[in-house]
């Protein structure tokens, strides 16, 4: 079970969020324009990483909001907390050295 | 015969409290402060029960939580409980326990015959021996095994008691009240910290409650004692006593069982909460949970009578019981020897002292020597004589790194034989944590390696058993972690303590036999619980089986309650033999949580029945119970689900709400349906991105249909939605989806569309919906709404208004999911009834009828409308709905709209929504039924589709279906048939609007 610093609420139990898979996949600007390859990529390709993982959670029993977590999937220690729309914090692969 | 000793000032027992308890039905006498096990040791009862596999009978081997065979079953009726461990049950008056996986009884049990066929229940004999044929399985082999094997049994009636949970934060997490732990709960405390200190034990002190010590001048239970008192006087520190930290998570979250009314006799539990759940979120964790001895792997170690060193000495000093009147020490180690000077200062004989190794020479071998205890050095238990009770053990002259031995024996008579491989840290604990162990080769066992989470250990479990060790280290663990949550106190803390030397181990794994393992007769058990010897392990790495992790679940060695507390490092200290691989090679496998295992009871707590679920009821809910309604459950919601008159059954019931709204009014509680306010300059644009339809050009004042899909081109909602304003729209969702749907129009606003000015707001309990239904829908509002003009012209289907409606302010939708004329009347919550009421009283005249979700769902389907989840399932597209005419072709993007281009998508085979009329009208397709075009084929036959609704309908006078057929558009007028368990129904596949396909009701 998580402790998740929520950037609007701070620190919550993970109960209280809801997971919303890799972060930093945005939607194309023009679907029309991409092969069916493009687009299944899109749609269904996510990266299975072993350490470092930028993912998106919602505080949703909470305020609601959106953002981005760095996660070390081995350890589970949550790197970096930040907005969405905000670009990842420049890591060490796997997280903190 | 009492074992009972005479009084001595290290016992923890209160021999001015008595307590009567019956053991297999046989009446017991021990005191206060007893476990049930030692309570039977002193009535001289060892045999507890048979063995899992074999059936042979077992007795206690150890004194706490890593006792592998004595469980019994515990008290009767509702409250019984299976496979408790009989050491860790604390005595009360009146408690009744039972042996488990016996019959007739304990000491003649039938299945015991299976020792006999110890062969076939060799590692694997599940898979091997009842492979063939295949159809006995489910009718012979497992309800037999199932019998046989196993232990206890549940209870037959629900949990009567009450459980419960509690949240806390601390800097400072201890885990274990031995001397490591309570040490650094003092220190911690001392400085300030939070601190919560577990232990699963009756009372504080852990494994230095069984041992007779000194600290700082004072018995080590004054110390105990002193200890308790101080920690109790400190606000911030809580101490727990019989709570066992089960589990331990990420970022120092563990889980903790407090039992707290299991002692107290059964009519002192009543209306008391019987175990809490703390859950604990920790700055800092301390693992203090101290070391478990090994059992030594000999022939026949399993026979009651048969017991570890250190539990010997914990019931003669703790508990002031004689295990027994003669006893032999094993030992490949000098600790243990305490145990057999111990026995005999309290009046045992001690027949002799076998030590595996050539050259024992330490402190307590001296002492022991001095005493005039006879010590077999470089000699081997090799076999126990007596079956129910050690009666005598063969003892032979071990040649070191033998596989066999060769000199002859010799007997020597007792009645308890003490055993000792060794000890093992506890790092249960810190493996859940996801530690890694290190191996240390001069102690024989394993340990943490670095911490894995803020986490220190302290004492026993690094293999500092010395009490002087732990004593420090727990001080020192309790300053640091103290010193990290932000609070300096006292550094170090030094302690004068009286204790004999450590001394050596010399690993000693197993003891030979008179032929190599797995080749004799003799039974050398690894795993009591699971009874699994040696030879199991030796089978299994024979029949290719190398990894640990393979073994144990192959000779399911480490499995059950036990987890393998006692057996682990034996087995893989055997394999790595086996194998000829170093012991930290052939490494350990998973720790899981729960340590101990926890009641389903525990788990739920409160969360039961009404309180596992919020339960969400309209403002209407109270007449709807009182008009005798039957409910469904829609997502949180309590709908009504029909509401049958007096004598009516459920169908006839429906027959008559259909009729009802198809030729007169029919009125409905649609407040559960999901209700989103969107507003902002951007709404009309944001609903043209996440509908399939367009939006920018509704007018305002009226209502449209859309369908939101996902990317994938998926439909995962459908519902109206009115413009309220040039910025501002109600959107209505399916009743169990509304949360969902405000998350996903979140979701897009929050992480794609930042840029877009859009407020969605949940206003599903703001507003009551009332829905009327049928040609009389527009007489009746009129005389309610006499203000409203609700010509065709000014009130058109698709729109709203607002205004007075029985004195209330009004919003009212001309909408229609029946495809009678019909309007949604919604009024501020707190007013819901009260127009319900109106509405009833004006209906009167039109004999307006109440009809529930039923009646709603064979109205819609009449008219071939689907319901999201019933029609669809994550796999349907519009076009498969046919519902092409809702996708725009003119917008270029919005969700899902690229996905249907797709390959899969775009295929012409696709499963479609279609209509479907039995053969015979009276026939009613179950709903979820498969079909097929061709009834003759042979099994497993093609299917091409499933029946997703399904009624009799009363207005046709006949049964209709909906289903989803492979190409189903293009095969209107065929049949498909749908092979039931009996019978195989047929259908004909026809348009799925059955009721007024051109519209001219809800229209009119």
């Amino acid at each position: 079970m998580l402790n998740i610093e929520c950037p609007w609420c701070g620190e919550r139990h993970e109960t209280e969020f809801h997971y919303g898979g890799e972060a930093h996949i945005a939607r194309p600007e023009s679907p029309e324009a991409l092969s069916d390859e493009e687009w299944a990529d899109f749609l269904f390709m996510r990266k299975n990483s072993k350490g470092l993982f930028f993912e998106r959670w919602c505080h949703s029993n909470g305020c609601r909001r959106w953002f981005n977590v760095a996660r070390n999937t081995v350890t589970h220690e949550i790197v970096a907390v930040y907005k969405m729309g905000e670009k990842p914090p420049s890591l060490v692969k796997g997280g903190k050295s | 015969m009492s074992r009972r000793l005479q009084p001595d000032s290290t016992e923890r027992i209160n021999r001015q409290k008595p307590l009567r308890f019956t053991f297999n039905g046989k009446n017991y006498r021990g005191y206060e402060g007893d476990t049930l096990a030692s309570a039977l040791l002193a009535n001289d009862v060892h045999l507890l029960g048979r063995s899992f596999k074999y059936h042979r009978p077992r007795g206690i081997v150890a004194a706490g939580a890593e006792e592998p065979n004595s469980m019994v079953q515990l008290a009767r009726g509702a409250e019984t409980e299976p496979n408790i461990r009989a050491t860790q049950i604390s005595l009360f008056e009146g408690l009744e326990a039972a042996s488990v996986n016996v019959w007739p009884n304990v000491e003649y049990d039938i299945s015991a015959v299976n020792g006999l066929f110890a062969k076939i229940f060799t590692a694997g004999f599940y898979n091997k021996t009842f492979m063939w044929p295949k159809s006995f399985w489910m009718k012979l082999y497992e309800p037999v095994i199932r019998r046989a094997a196993g232990w206890g049994k549940a209870p037959t009636t629900s949990d009567p008691d009450i459980y419960d949970h509690m949240h806390v934060h601390a800097d400072v997490m201890i885990v274990g009240a031995g001397p490591s732990g309570l040490s650094a709960a003092l220190q911690a405390g001392r400085a300030g910290a939070r601190v919560i200190l577990v232990d699963e034990q009756a009372e504080l002190g852990g494994s230095l409650l069984g041992l007779k010590r000194e600290i700082d001048g004072k018995a080590s239970g004054d110390w105990i004692e002193a200890a308790a008192k101080e920690l109790q006087g400190i606000p911030e520190v809580t101490v727990l006593t019989r709570s066992t930290a089960f589990g331990y998570y990420d970022q120092n979250y563990l889980c903790v069982l407090e039992q707290k009314t299991d002692h107290l006799p059964l009519a002192e539990r009543k209306g008391r909460v019987r175990q809490r759940v703390w859950h604990v979120r920790a700055k800092n964790v301390i693992l203090a949970t101290g070391a478990h001895e090994r059992p030594l792997v000999f022939a026949d170690n399993d026979r009651p009578g048969v017991m570890l060193a250190g539990a010997v000495q914990t019931y003669v000093n703790r508990y002031g019981v004689l295990p027994g009147k003669r006893m032999v020490l094993f030992t490949n180690n000098d600790g243990a020897y305490e145990a057999a000077l111990d026995m005999q200062a309290a009046g045992a004989q001690i027949a002799a002292i076998i030590d595996c190794r050539e050259d024992a020479s330490g402190p307590l071998v001296q002492t022991a020597t001095d005493a005039g205890i006879k010590i077999l050095q470089g000699h081997a238990i090799t076999g126990v004589k007596g079956t129910k009770r050690a009666k005598a053990v063969e003892v032979r002259r071990i040649q070191k790194g033998a596989k066999v031995f060769t000199s002859a024996a010799q007997e020597i008579d007792c009645d308890l034989v003490a055993m000792s491989g060794g000890w093992s840290p506890v790092v249960h604990l810190f493996s859940q944590s996801q530690g890694k162990l290190e191996y240390i080769e001069e102690k024989a066992c394993f340990v943490p390696g670095s911490p894995v989470q803020k986490q220190i250990f302290a004492g026993s479990i690094n293999a500092s058993f010395g009490l002087q060790a732990c004593l420090k280290e727990g001080a020192k663990a309790g300053a640091e972690a103290a010193k990290d949550a932000g609070f300096e106190g006292e550094g170090s803390a030094s302690f004068k303590v009286q204790e004999p030397a450590e001394g050596s181990i010399e690993p000693f794994w197993i003891v030979p036999g008179g032929r190599p393992i797995g080749e004799g007769p003799a039974k050398h058990f690894v795993d009591f619980q699971n009874d699994s010897t040696a030879a199991d392990i030796e089978l299994a790495t024979r029949e290719g089986f190398e990894s640990v992790e393979h073994i144990k679940r192959y000779t399911l060695t480490g499995f059950g309650t036990d987890q393998g507390k006692t057996s682990n490092i034996n087995a893989l200290a055997i394999l790595s033999g086996i194998l000829d691989k170093p012991i930290p090679k052939v490494g350990t496998t998973t720790f899981r949580p729960p340590y101990t295992p926890v009641s389903y009871g525990a788990l739920a707590g409160r969360n039961l029945k009404d309180w596992s679920d919020p339960i969400r009821l309209t403002s209407i809910h109270d007449w709807h119970v009182e008009a005798g309604a039957e409910f469904e459950n829609v997502g949180q919601w309590k709908r009504p689900w029909y509401y049958p008159k007096a004598g009516e059954d459920m169908q006839a019931s429906l027959n008559r709400e259909c009729r009802a709204v198809r030729q007169s009014v029919g009125v409905l509680d649609a407040s559960t349906l999901g209700k989103i306010d969107i507003r902002g300059k951007d709404a009309a644009e944001f609903l043209n991105r996440i509908y399939t339809n367009a939006w920018s050009k509704l007018g305002v004042g009226r209502v449209r249909y859309g369908l939101m899909c996902h990317e994938d081109g998926m439909v995962f909602d459908d519902g109206t939605t009115a413009r309220l304003a040039e910025d501002r729209f109600l959107m209505t969702t399916t009743s169990g989806n509304a949360a969902i749907v405000l998350d996903w129009l979140e979701e897009y606003l929050q992480t794609e569309w930042p840029e877009l000015e859009v407020y969605c707001t949940s206003v599903t309990e703001q507003w009551t919906t009332v829905s009327i239904a049928g040609p009389k829908s527009r007489e009746l509002l009129k005389k309610i709404a006499p203000d409203m003009d609700l010509s065709n012209d000014a009130f058109p289907f698709m729109s709203f208004q607002e205004g007075d409606v029985a004195g209330l302010q009004a919003r009212v939708f001309r909408i229609s999911f029946t495809g009678e004329l019909s309007y949604e009347i919604n009024v501020p919550w707190t007013s819901g009834k009260a127009l319900w009421e109106a509405v009833m009283e004006a209906g009167a005249e039109f004999d307006i009828t109440p009809y529930g979700t039923e009646s709603m769902h064979v109205l819609r389907a009449e008219k071939g409308f689907i319901i999201v989840g019933q029609e669809t399932d994550g796999t349907t597209t519009p076009q498969d709905l046919g519902m092409d005419w809702i996708v725009s072709k003119k917008k270029p993007d919005f969700i899902g709209k690229r996905s249907y281009t797709r390959e899969d998508t775009a295929r012409e085979d696709r499963k479609q929504l279609v209509g479907l009329l039995t053969e015979n009208p009276a026939e009613i397709l179950p709903e979820g039924a498969q079909l097929v075009f061709d009834k003759e084929a042979a099994v497993p036959m093609p299917m091409v589709g499933h029946v997703t609704s399904s009624y009799y309908s009363a207005t046709l006078g006949r049964s209709i279906a909906l289903a989803l057929v492979k190409g189903g558009h293009g095969k209107q007028g065929g049949t498909v048939y749908a092979p039931l368990k009996n019978r195989t129904l047929t259908a004909e596949i026809v348009d799925p609007v059955f009721y007024d396909k051109e519209g001219e009701k809800l229209n009119g």
